[in-house]
């Protein structure tokens, strides 16, 4: 699998392989001090910050933390950022399954240039993602008369969210299923309509379980990436506490008020689910390793 | 009979899964993009060049470029310290390392950023450490550089490991038959391979590092003319209602990136290609 | 169920794959499509399934057109080379699947296909096999379980695409006969594509050979064999020997003999014998192979039995005489 760009879709990493040995061996020195220098660095930027997020979080006592999380403001930041999520997923979850069922089964012009635009939002800073909505909804924008006159807000308001946040997280399932059903090919699918199998009973007991694995694993990216995006979201959103606030949004504000062990203490509850994504991806990784070494 | 653009086939759902394809790209990546460069292209060519080649725009290019480069240097170094290290060698808890290193994909920036400059401001923990020795390193560029090295850290680890997996152990063996010490091995044998994924790695986590935000606008100090990233002015002017300005810098950031996207995927081609060469392509 | 196709063209891009080709199935055959790869014979094969489509000429099953007909309407069975199982699947599914997945309204009860997919398996012996996936079989194994899926809807036609292709020869050989066996016991219409000419004689009530996109001769094995109908025809199926001669002061000609039926002489030359040393013996094996080169340079090959070598007792650098028994010349033309 190669290398693709944008955030997740990097290969995942196939569970670690034994050492060489034999007259491959470096010397022990060589090894303790590279592999010391590795740990110390891994330590310095990964292990640091990641505990500093809680011990931040903690360091007022477990009373501060608790309210903190259980703050009005905070359970409707949690509340916006689950309901986007949940459009979000699913949304894209299917754009990504019809498009990779187009570019993988079949073949017609123009489908490297297709590839090539699922990639888009990979190039484009978070920050001009959400410009670009203004641009197209804000008062000032192309739309802006129009939803004025029918009352529309989508800017400053929930739509714009999960517009920006949907167009941030399209690609993630696309660039996950697009080389699995390419790699996977057409034959099955084609016994399939050789057996009088329609389209969808196709789809359904062929392709689906063939994916399904590669599928869970793009939808725990994307779920990652919806609920924990801040620049995009942050120049459509306006701020507004208990409206259009999200759990990334919320930690900013107590933040820039000083309120550093709440602010830690909300941002310790998306910390949690980054670590739960790494787990699940991991468990995901091996599972698709298994059936794809039994193959 | 019509020439056909695409073969019939036998496989069900290609007008309908290439129509929703294409309507669900146009709506909500084409058309908004397309926008972007509609108001980039109503103003003059003299507003448009004012805004983006203003000192203050130049200020922010010169941090965001300058100091996503220098991140995106460290990590070519230690992402293939670490990279090394992971595939080669086996320690306690390599797995657990090994799944920790998506942590900067899978943190939201916000949470990284205040996190970071919690850790680097003068009081911070590593920043008691780093101020009697003179280096400030929260609200300075250099804390920009530390916090896009966070954020590219997963790239080229991500991006060499599976290059430094595939090796054959007999390349290796050829060579120690030959004579060659385990430096010289690794420097003429096994660096060359490894250099199109480093390249690649570099690449991406360059991309990325110019178009941050969330993890570097809280350590930034966002000084204008110092430490005010490109993305942040963007949303500085925004703020002020001056549409023009952040779209003619948002254009610009843009094809850039654009530009890097297609060297990206040109340098990718390339080094696959280098590596199986034109009678292994199956 | 008879087949028929007429006047097949099919390009991809700029290859011509099929280039105008008449095909005839009778009722109960077993034909095979023999060729090089590029010759056609695969397209041709799915064209016929409905797998694709060609850019003209009619496919007929039973008098009737369906050349617009897809896959699924044309109840054809089809195996494939890297034969297709559904991956996900027990073997009891895979077979299972063509009768799951009729409209609820032809769809047999449970019990029943419960009864049919044991009965096929049984046929194709791998009745104890019903629990396990693909991934456990070994491949004579799923490529058994291909057929048994593509019978399980009772086809008209059973069409295989190299279905021995990816198996090691003593299971292509074991597979071979079997499938004979079957087609003796179900008398099912079938066509089956390789490029392995020893499988098309042995197994085929006809052979249909191809080349470049066309037809080059179609005749029983003993036909194709010993009265085939061109060059190409003639290199396909087995060893051979060509002379160049000038038969005709205006023509250049090719002389064409397979290897055992040239015989080695040492004795006095016969008019037609040719002058050649030998080069190699290869006596291990059930006939003994002699590399020779003719007085004019070129390198033929004998087979002879291993008692007239022991008469013989060629050895390297021997004076001898070849003599054809049979042959066939193909006058050579310039117009290529």
């Amino acid at each position: 699998m190669s290398a693709s760009q944008g955030d997740w879709t990097l290969a995942p990493a196939a569970p670690p392989r034994a050492a060489s040995a034999g007259a491959l061996e470096d010397p022990a020195w060589v090894r303790l001090g590279l592999i010391a220098g590795a740990l110390g660095f891994l330590g310095l930027f990964l292990v640091l910050p990641l505990a500093t997020v809680f011990s931040e979080a903690l360091s007022k006592g477990v009373g501060v933390y608790l309210a903190a999380i259980a703050d009005p403001m905070a359970l409707a930041a949690m509340r916006l950022t689950l309901l986007v999520a949940a459009i979000s997923v699913p949304a894209n979850a299917a754009f990504g399954v019809a498009a990779a069922w187009a570019i993988a089964k079949f073949e017609f012009r123009g489908k490297a240039l297709l590839v090539t635009a699922i990639d888009l939002p990979f190039a484009v800073s978070p920050v001009v993602s959400g410009l670009i909505f203004v641009l197209l909804f804000g008062a000032q924008g192309l739309l802006g008369p129009f939803l004025r006159e029918h009352d529309l807000k989508i800017i400053f308001a929930v739509p714009g969210i999960v517009l920006a946040t949907m167009f941030i997280t399209f690609p993630f399932v696309a660039r996950e299923l697009i080389p699995l059903m390419q790699e996977q090919g057409t034959e099955e699918e084609e016994a399939a309509a050789s057996l009088g199998a329609s389209g969808w009973q196709t789809f359904r007991r062929v392709t689906l379980p063939n994916i399904s694995l590669g599928l869970l694993y793009g939808i725990v990216l994307l779920n990652a990436r919806a609920m924990g995006e801040f620049g995009a979201v942050s120049v459509v959103s306006g701020h507004i506490r208990g409206v259009t606030n999200t759990l990334p949004l919320h930690v900013e504000i107590l933040y820039n008020e000083y309120q550093g062990a709440a602010a830690f203490a909300v941002a310790s509850l998306l910390a949690m689910l980054a670590l739960v994504t790494l787990v699940l991806k991991r468990i995901l990784e091996w599972r698709m390793g298994r059936s794809a070494s039994a193959a | 009979m019509p020439i056909e653009t695409r073969r019939r086939s036998v496989l069900p759902g290609f007008g309908t899964t290439l129509g929703f394809t294409l309507a669900y790209l146009s709506l909500l990546v084409l058309i908004p993009l397309a926008g972007l460069f509609l108001k980039s292209a109503s103003m003059t060519a003299g507003e448009f060049l004012a805004a983006v080649g203003s000192p203050r725009a130049l200020a922010a290019y010169r941090l965001s470029f300058g100091a996503a480069f220098a991140a995106a240097a460290a990590n070519a170094v230690f992402g293939l310290l670490v990279a090394w290290v992971l595939v080669r060698y086996r320690f306690a808890g390599r797995g657990l390392v090994d799944a920790l290193v998506d942590l900067p994909f899978a943190l939201p920036t916000a949470v990284a950023g205040i996190t970071l400059t919690t850790l680097l401001a003068k009081n911070g923990l590593v920043g008691r450490v780093l101020e009697p020795l003179g280096i400030s390193v929260a609200y300075t560029p250099l804390g920009v550089a530390v916090a896009l090295t966070f954020i590219g850290l997963p790239f080229v680890v991500r991006t060499v490991q599976p290059v430094l997996e595939d090796l054959e152990a007999e390349i290796e063996e050829a060579a120690a038959s030959l004579g060659a010490g385990r430096w010289l091995t690794f420097r003429r044998v096994l660096f060359p391979t490894l250099w199109p994924a480093l390249v690649t790695g570099f690449a991406l986590a360059f991309a990325r590092g110019v178009g941050e935000y969330g993890s570097v606008v809280f350590i930034s100090g966002n000084m204008p003319g110092r430490t005010e990233i490109a993305p942040l002015l963007i949303v500085t002017k925004l703020e002020q209602y001056d549409y023009a300005g952040a779209t003619a810098i948002a254009a610009a950031l843009l094809v850039i990136s654009f530009a890097l996207l297609l060297g990206i995927n040109a340098l990718q081609r390339f080094g696959s290609r280098r590596l199986v060469g034109a009678g292994d392509a199956a | 169920m008879t087949i028929e196709a007429r006047g097949i063209a099919k390009s991809f891009g700029i290859f011509q794959a099929l280039r105008g080709v008449n095909l005839e199935v009778k009722e109960g055959e077993l034909v095979a499509l023999l060729g090089p790869s590029g010759s056609g014979k695969t397209t041709l094969l799915r064209i016929v399934a409905g797998l694709e489509f060609p850019e003209r000429g009619t496919v007929l099953f039973d008098g009737e057109d369906a050349t617009q007909r897809s896959a699924r309407d044309r109840r054809v069975g089809f195996v494939f080379q890297h034969y297709a199982l559904f991956r996900h699947m027990s073997v009891f599914e895979n077979v299972a699947f063509g009768l799951r997945v009729r409209p609820r309204r032809e769809r047999p009860g449970e019990s029943e296909i419960r009864e049919r997919v044991s009965e096929l398996l049984h046929l194709v012996q791998l009745g104890t096999m019903a629990d396990r996936l693909p991934s456990q079989l070994s491949g004579g194994q799923r490529q058994r379980v291909a057929l048994a899926r593509a019978l399980a809807v009772r086809p008209r036609v059973l069409l295989l695409d190299e279905p021995f292709g990816a198996l090691d020869s003593r299971v292509r050989k074991e597979l071979r006969r079997w499938l004979r066996s079957l087609h003796d016991e179900l008398h099912i219409t079938s066509v089956f594509v390789t490029h392995d000419q020893e499988e098309a004689l042995e197994l085929a009530d006809r052979v249909v050979v191809m080349n470049h996109g066309a037809i080059e001769q179609v005749g029983t094995p003993e036909q194709v064999y010993h009265e085939p109908a061109t060059r190409f025809v003639y290199e396909f199926m087995g060893d051979v020997n060509i002379f160049h001669e000038r038969v005709d002061p205006a023509e250049r000609s090719s002389i064409y003999v397979r290897p055992h039926l040239l015989e080695v002489h040492r004795g006095p030359a016969a008019p037609g014998d040719i002058r050649a040393r030998v080069l190699r013996v290869h006596a291990a094996g059930p006939t003994v192979k002699v590399e020779l080169q003719s007085e004019r340079g070129e390198l033929v090959q004998a087979d002879i039995s291993q008692e007239r070598q022991r008469s013989l007792a060629l050895g390297r650098d021997d004076e001898v005489h070849v003599r054809p028994t049979q042959a066939r010349v193909f006058a050579d033309d310039y117009s290529i």
